[in-house]
């Protein structure tokens, strides 16, 4: 197949996951508003103390963005699964692993970007200075995407199971934790006035591991759940 | 004549596939030439669905080997997946997609048929009033139709089609019928499972029972 027959393929795939998204709105709301609801219980919850908030807000934000996208995890292949789309990929002229790729990069889109948007709302909410909400930015834009393109690899594991969801998160969440130490850990010490480049190279080195082997882990997966 | 030996179509040596260890058919063979189709009768459960999707390439066989112009399927993978078109059980239509949008994902994920456009797909199964509607406002036959269209879009030789009637009146089947016989006397190939009698007139037809 020629480059340029792919990259259509690419493209429409891509550009029908975010059509279909715009016209279900809920469940695009549905991992955001999760995401600003646990956040802003937390100050509720634990009382109104600057230098309290600031202190765990980090890991705060980062936990409810990790389980923000644990939730969105199961559209990026079910309704696929289920009206048999995901047989005609399997089947399609194209490599599953590109069309994969194009699904993982239309959910983060869909779930992962508007995390990034208002995270800067939420640090301020919870006292995080300038430089960590920069940092807590940064670390979101490297992070997120590592959670959807390994989230995607357990989602297509188990969907053909009638009830995957307690496996998936058993699955995925030991596999978020690396992100999720570097991640807050990065956005703690900017805090202190700590340098974190190492953390951001750690999240992007992440970052690219994913982004190469977890399409190929993905499309395997789901040559074997449907077969 | 070296044409001809390259030109040869789908063939299966022996066969067999088990499913939650239950045999469901053993040593099975058979030959598809261009301008044949395979007919596949069986009662419920006797592996109609699996042996379609061991020929899509979806599912591996347990036992026996399928072959494409000579070559084995599943190395061929995405070579052979430019040669068929699949409409199965479930039917793969999107819900909040227009029936031009289905159609059109459907030719960019194959390789495109010169012949037929999208609208000229949705005028051969009488859609092109609803070009624009979402599937999920057509009728059940309607979707049917719209799936079945997908054939025409993408310029695929071997037809594999899973109960293609179902919840289609008599018009609707005459049309598929009628995209069968052109297929076929086109070169094309098909195999299909249905329980209604598929009426393809002269062609030349391979029936295989799975139940005896």
């Amino acid at each position: 197949m020629s480059t340029a027959s792919l990259n259509r393929a690419f493209a429409l795939l891509l550009w029908r996951d975010l059509v279909l998204a715009l016209r279900r709105r809920t469940e695009l709301l549905n991992p955001l508003l999760f995401f600003v609801l646990v956040t802003t219980l937390f100050p509720l919850g634990i009382g109104a103390d600057p230098a309290l908030l600031s202190a765990i807000a980090p890991g705060i934000i980062w936990v409810a963005a990790l389980l923000a996208a644990m939730l969105s995890l199961d559209s990026v292949f079910r309704s696929d699964f289920e009206d048999g789309s995901l047989e005609q990929f399997l089947i399609s002229a194209q490599p599953l692993s590109v069309l994969v790729l194009a699904k993982v990069v239309a959910h983060w889109l869909i779930t992962g970007l508007p995390l990034l948007i208002v995270a800067p709302l939420l640090g301020l909410l919870l006292h995080l200075s300038g430089a960590s909400i920069g940092a807590l930015l940064l670390t979101l834009l490297l992070g997120t995407p590592v959670l959807s393109l390994i989230g995607a690899i357990g989602v297509a594991l188990t969907v053909g199971l009638r009830r995957g969801g307690v496996i998936l998160s058993l699955l995925v969440l030991p596999l978020y934790i690396p992100v999720l130490i570097f991640a807050a850990d990065a956005v703690a010490s900017s805090g202190a006035g700590l340098p974190i480049t190492a953390h951001l190279s750690l999240l992007a080195a992440l970052l690219v591991l994913a982004l190469s082997l977890s399409p190929l882990a993905t499309a395997a997966a789901l040559k074997i759940s449907l077969s | 004549m070296t044409a001809e030996v390259m030109d040869h179509g789908l063939e299966a040596r022996g066969l067999g596939c088990v499913r939650n260890d239950r045999q469901l058919f053993a040593d099975l063979s058979f030959c598809l030439c261009p301008g044949q189709a395979l007919i596949l009768e069986g009662r419920n459960g006797s592996g109609k669905t699996s042996l379609l999707r061991i020929l899509c390439g979806m599912r591996q066989p347990d036992d026996g080997q399928l072959c494409w112009n000579g070559e084995d399927i599943f190395r061929l993978g995405p070579e052979y997946h430019a040669q068929i078109a699949y409409v199965g059980h479930r039917d793969g239509v999107k819900q909040d997609l227009t029936a031009t949008e289905n159609l059109r994902l459907a030719r960019g994920l194959g390789a495109p048929n010169p012949a037929f456009g999208i609208d000229a797909a949705l005028d051969q199964v009488e859609l092109w009033e609803h070009a624009d509607s979402l599937a999920r406002n057509l009728s059940a036959g309607q979707q049917r139709r719209l799936a079945l269209a997908r054939l025409l879009v993408t310029w695929a030789k071997l037809w594999i089609l899973d109960e293609p009637f179902t919840s289609l009146d008599s018009l609707g089947i005459g049309i598929v019928e009628s995209l069968f016989a052109n297929h076929l006397a086109g070169g094309g190939m098909l195999a299909v499972t249905s329980h209604h009698p598929v009426s393809l007139n002269d062609a030349d037809i391979i029936r295989i029972n799975l139940s005896t």
